[in-house]
Parts: structure tokens; C-alpha cells; sequence
């Protein structure tokens, strides 16, 4: 005879859980379901940023503990926005946005496009495109810096073989004009598979009857790819750049280890130049503020181009 | 015709094929030159011009397993012959083997803290996402987005904060504080994702077991996560990689005890000069875990990133 499964359950239960568990409602249910995730939430990320704003309008300084921490105002805010190394943070952090962004949507639009052609084994040839974005990017970003080595690096040398240049010549990690292609080029290995898959994703959503319909119509290729492919993929390919501009905004662990923020601050994004104010000269309060203004400005520009976003969906 | 039209000729798959291929073999290239580096002694790393074809050596494995030290040809002389593998190795740099490195340590670091994240992560976002699907929960949608916008921060932002908090819990440099905090920032992707897996099941199938005398919890537990079994697995494995590939909170809040292998690889030094065969084998044995699953379950991961993606 078959054991109904509730009376299993009841069985394994112990008695006193079981009437606990069983005298839930689905409201009580749902509270513990959903509180201890908020709670972790409210403890680990809202709560330190509400710390962060308060301790962005006082002088306090980690390594001085026993200081008296004063309230400052906006002094903070003030020091920062008058501050002429920002801006050379903020070029930088620029420079390494935009060039990452266009090469990303450029190589992993052709990608997918290439990839949507459904020749034999186009699903393992991804998987290998798509390894890089998955691995460490301190751990890979450590060891570019040996690809990156004058004369005896693998990238210096494949350079060198294709341009006649000298592979001793030139540094892409020391030159002041190099440097900021260097983080570029590692980061558009590193992320394009990600652009590329949400390209993708969106190629395969438009429906075959859109294009067969257009052939009726006597529209030529050319034609379809633009008042189709294009306008269709769109908004996947909003999406991709906005969730690759928030996280090369955030970027860190890559450039880090890559060049450090070097050769002088040539390469110091923003997340470089904080963690410097914060763990290096300590200035915790200023440090505050600075992340403030970052939170608020991806905030910010996120939500704009969020907005921008749902008028090309609505169109 | 119809269904011809959009099938594309022979030709443009074969040309489609070879530059995708060819794409894929120069992105190839960093990760093997990793793995050959690791197999390669110290003077043939450094050849110029660079070595494609050498012949293998464990000298980077044992170098990244051991600490050594320099000893003189009398010393080496009265220690006699090497007994293993790996110190006839070291003997011939002229070194001695004076005990274990960290990197053991390290790895290990990396393995619990990240599967301790990753469990609990699950059973948190789970619950979360099964209440979100299927519940009616106060204020839903600003919770929601609350627990998204969670991503946004730059982790150097809040890392000040929650660098005086662990302090003042006793949590920093410890694997509880790094779960603790790993589990925190995977859980908002891990509640999205989640949700979309569950939203998928029907709510037929529950209803059904509440008619059959089981409780929601039941119906829940026998229920619906054997139906989620699958979204669930692939929700995991994507915080189990983040977890294991995180920098910014490792090197800033860690340093002895609960130090991951992230922090840790980069500063591998030898005796004079950088090790980069030591640091190519820490890489390979930490990356290839990595690249195995993703080939492995690419049906999986794949979905799993534009899935992820696109919801939102």
C-alpha cells in the first residue's frame, strides 16, 4: 500500500514544528520567506551606504580612532568638486567608458550577427568566446601585465610581428599613451562575450514571419537589416551598454591589477582614485563624500537612461 | 521559398563560421598562454622571442606549493640526495624546500567561503523569490527594486562602512563576514533570477497539494523546489562564480586568515623577481574549475546570463 506523503511528512516532522509549520498562514509564511533577506540587505547594503552618507559630512579618519570626529557640512562635497585631480579621474574614467562601450557593442554585435548564421557547432565555438568573461578579473588582469611585458611579452610580440615594430620598444603598461588602451583592449577581451550574448538573445527573439514578410514586400537585405535587425536588437543592445556602463563605472579589480591607476594617474578610474582616498591616505570623511557623489551619479545616469530605455521598448 | 529565405546559404555559413572561429582562437590565446606559462620553467618563461614549443616542467607547481630557500653548495652537499620529485626539482635552482606556502590555504579560502555563500544565498533568495511569486507581499514592486538597485553600488562605496562594522562585530578577516557579505551582494540577482524560474511554474501544481492536505510549506518544499531544481542550479553556479572571482571586498577586508586566492595570486613573488610560472599555476588550478563548468553547463550559464539580462 502506497504511503500518502503528507503523512510521511508528518511522520519525519517532529510534532511540535509540524503544528508550527502547519498553523502558518500564507502571511506569516511570507514574512519569513522574505525577511531574513531584507534583513541581510538592510544590514550589508543600505545600512553602511546611510553610514557612508553620514560619515561623508564629518572629518572622521579610520586610522585615527580616538580623534573627535566634528561635523563638518558640506565641506566635503565642496573639496571634491573644486578639486582639478577629480577631473583628471573623471577624463580617465571617460576615455576607458567610452572606448570599451563602442568597441564591446561594435565586436559583439558582429559577433552574434555572425554567430545567428547557425554554421556546425556555433553553440561550442560561444562557449569558448564566452570563457574569458567568466574567470577572475584580478587573476587575468595580474597576468596581462606578463602579455603586456616589453620584448619578452606574448602581446608585445604578436605587435611586433604583424607591425615590424620592435617588441622592446614600447610598454603598454609604462607609456603614459598607451596605458589607457591597455585597460581598454583587456576589458574589451574580457566583456564583449557578455555585449555578444545579449545581442544575441535578441536576434534569436525576432520572429522568422517579420523577415519573410519583408521578402514579400521585395525589401532587399541591406534594407531589412536596417528597419528590422537594428531596430529590433536595440533595446537588447541598450541593455547591454547600460549593464556594462554601470559596471566599468564600478570598474576596479581589472584595472588594479593591470596598471595600478599607473603610469602617474593616467589610468586611475574613479574606484582606483577612492579606494586610494580611503585605504591609502585615510581621509575617511572626504573618501564619503567621494562615493556619494559616484552612488549618485550612476543612480542618476542609470535612471535617465533607463527612461531613454522604455521609449525605445514602447516605440 | 518562404522558410528558404531565411536559412542562410552555405557560403555565408562557412564564412560566418571562420571568422567567429578565428575570433574565438585569438581569445583563446591569454587563457593558453596561462596554462603553458604554468608548465614552463623560470629562464624559458621569459625567452625571447616567446616559446611555443618547450618542454614541460612542474617547476611553477612546486614553486607555488612551497616556500624554498637558497642554500649553499656545501649545505646542499650535506643534505645528500633529494628524496622526491619535487626537491630534486628545487635542487636544481640550487634551493631547499623550508615548508608549505599559503596558497593551499588560500584555495581552500576560496572553496568554502565561496560554496558558503552560495547555499546560503540559494536558500535565502529561494524563499524570497517563492513569497515574491506567490504571495501577496506588502509594497512588492518598491522591495523589488530596492533589492536591484542593491547592484548598483560600487564596492569600494560601502566597503568604508562595512570595513568599521565587521571591525566592530569581530567580523572582519573572517569566513563568516566574507559569506555573510558575499551572500549580500549575490542575493539580488539571485532573487530576480529566481523569481523568473518560479513564475514559469504552474501555480496549478500547488494548489493541487494544498487540496491533498498539505501545508504551504510542504507544497512549497515537495513541490515546487523539485520543479525549480534547475533554475536553481544555474542560479548557483553564477554566484558561486562571482564568489569565487571577487577582488574588491577580498583585498580590502581580508588579509591573513580568510584571504581568498583573488588577492592572493597576484602577490606571488619568487627569489629575484616575479615567479610568473608559480603565478600562471596558481591560475590555471584556480581558473580551470571555472572554464570546465562553463563548457560543461554552457546550456545552463548561457540562459542564465541574457535571461538574467533581459528580464529586467
Amino acid at each position: 500500500m502506497k504511503v500518502n506523503p503528507v503523512d510521511r511528512a508528518a511522520q519525519a516532522t517532529p510534532p511540535a514544528l509540524a503544528r508550527q509549520l502547519r498553523g502558518l498562514s500564507d502571511r506569516a509564511l511570507a514574512w519569513i520567506f522574505v525577511g531574513p533577506t531584507v534583513f541581510l540587505l538592510l544590514a550589508i547594503n543600505i545600512f553602511p551606504l546611510l553610514w557612508t552618507v553620514w560619515l561623508s559630512f564629518t572629518n572622521y579618519q579610520v586610522n585615527r580612532p580616538n580623534r573627535a570626529v566634528t561635523f563638518v557640512g558640506l565641506s566635503n562635497y565642496q573639496r571634491i568638486l573644486t578639486d582639478g585631480d577629480i577631473w583628471i579621474t573623471m577624463q580617465a574614467t571617460a576615455h576607458f567608458l567610452i572606448w570599451t562601450l563602442v568597441l564591446q557593442v561594435l565586436i559583439g554585435f558582429t559577433l552574434a550577427y555572425l554567430i545567428n548564421k547557425k554554421f556546425r557547432g556555433n553553440d561550442l565555438w560561444t562557449t569558448v568566446i564566452v570563457l574569458p568573461m567568466m574567470l577572475s578579473p584580478a587573476v587575468v588582469g595580474n597576468f596581462w601585465t606578463f602579455l603586456y611585458q616589453p620584448q619578452i611579452g606574448l602581446f608585445n610580440y604578436v605587435v611586433g610581428f604583424f607591425t615590424g615594430k620592435d617588441p622592446a620598444s614600447f610598454s603598454m603598461i609604462a607609456d603614459v599613451s598607451l596605458a589607457p588602451w591597455a585597460i581598454v583592449i583587456v576589458d574589451t577581451w574580457m566583456w564583449t562575450p557578455f555585449v555578444m550574448l545579449i545581442c544575441l538573445a535578441g536576434l534569436r527573439s525576432i520572429p522568422d514571419s517579420i523577415y519573410e514578410a519583408a521578402e514579400c514586400d521585395r525589401a532587399s537585405k541591406w534594407r531589412q537589416f536596417w528597419t528590422i535587425t537594428i531596430p529590433m536588437v536595440a533595446p537588447f543592445l541598450m541593455l547591454a551598454v547600460l549593464f556594462r556602463g554601470i559596471e566599468n563605472f564600478k570598474m576596479f579589480d581589472l584595472v588594479v591589477q593591470l596598471t595600478g591607476g599607473g603610469p602617474g594617474s593616467t589610468t586611475e578610474l574613479t574606484s582606483i582614485n577612492l579606494k586610494r582616498e580611503a585605504f591609502e591616505k585615510w581621509r575617511t570623511g572626504y573618501a564619503s563624500a567621494y562615493a556619494v557623489i559616484l552612488f549618485v551619479t550612476v543612480f542618476g545616469l542609470a535612471s535617465i537612461y533607463v527612461k531613454a530605455l522604455n521609449k525605445v521598448k514602447a516605440r | 521559398m518562404s522558410s528558404s529565405a531565411r536559412e542562410p546559404s552555405a557560403r555565408q555559413k562557412w564564412l560566418a563560421g571562420t571568422l567567429v572561429v578565428l575570433y574565438a582562437l585569438i581569445t583563446l590565446m591569454p587563457l593558453l598562454w596561462i596554462v603553458a606559462t604554468g608548465f614552463k620553467t623560470r629562464s624559458e618563461a621569459i625567452a625571447y622571442p616567446p616559446r611555443l614549443l618547450f618542454s614541460p616542467s612542474l617547476e611553477g607547481y612546486v614553486n607555488l606549493f612551497t616556500t624554498q630557500t637558497r642554500a649553499t653548495p656545501q649545505a646542499l652537499e650535506r643534505l645528500g640526495e633529494p628524496t622526491t620529485w619535487y626537491e630534486r626539482i628545487v635542487r636544481e635552482n640550487r634551493m631547499v624546500i623550508a615548508g608549505p606556502s599559503r596558497y593551499g590555504e588560500r584555495f581552500l579560502n576560496s572553496v568554502i567561503i565561496g560554496f558558503g555563500s552560495t547555499f546560503l544565498c540559494m536558500v535565502l533568495g529561494t524563499a524570497t523569490a517563492y513569497a515574491f511569486s506567490r504571495f501577496r507581499v506588502p509594497a512588492k514592486d518598491d522591495l523589488l527594486f530596492f533589492i536591484l538597485s542593491t547592484r548598483m553600488m560600487p564596492p569600494i562605496a560601502v566597503a568604508i562602512p562595512i570595513f568599521l562594522m565587521f571591525r566592530s562585530l569581530g567580523l572582519s578577516d573572517t569566513h563568516l563576514g566574507m559569506i555573510l557579505l558575499y551572500t549580500a551582494v549575490n542575493l539580488s540577482l539571485s532573487v530576480w533570477l529566481l523569481k523568473g524560474f518560479i513564475d514559469e511554474i504552474p501555480v496549478e501544481y500547488e494548489e493541487a497539494a494544498l487540496i491533498d492536505g498539505y501545508t504551504r510549506f510542504q507544497a512549497f518544499y515537495k513541490v515546487v523546489l523539485p520543479q525549480a531544481a534547475t533554475g536553481i542550479a544555474s542560479t548557483a553556479i553564477f554566484c558561486l562564480i562571482f564568489a569565487w572571482n571577487e577582488y574588491a571586498f577580498a583585498v580590502l577586508l581580508t588579509s591573513g586568515t580568510a584571504q581568498t586566492a583573488p588577492p592572493f595570486i597576484p602577490t606571488i613573488i619568487g627569489t629575484g623577481g616575479k615567479d610568473w610560472p608559480a603565478i600562471a599555476a596558481g591560475a590555471t588550478l584556480f581558473l580551470l574549475p571555472v572554464m570546465v563548468f562553463t563548457v560543461l553547463l554552457r546550456k545552463h550559464l548561457l540562459r542564465g546570463i541574457t535571461f538574467g539580462a533581459v528580464r529586467k
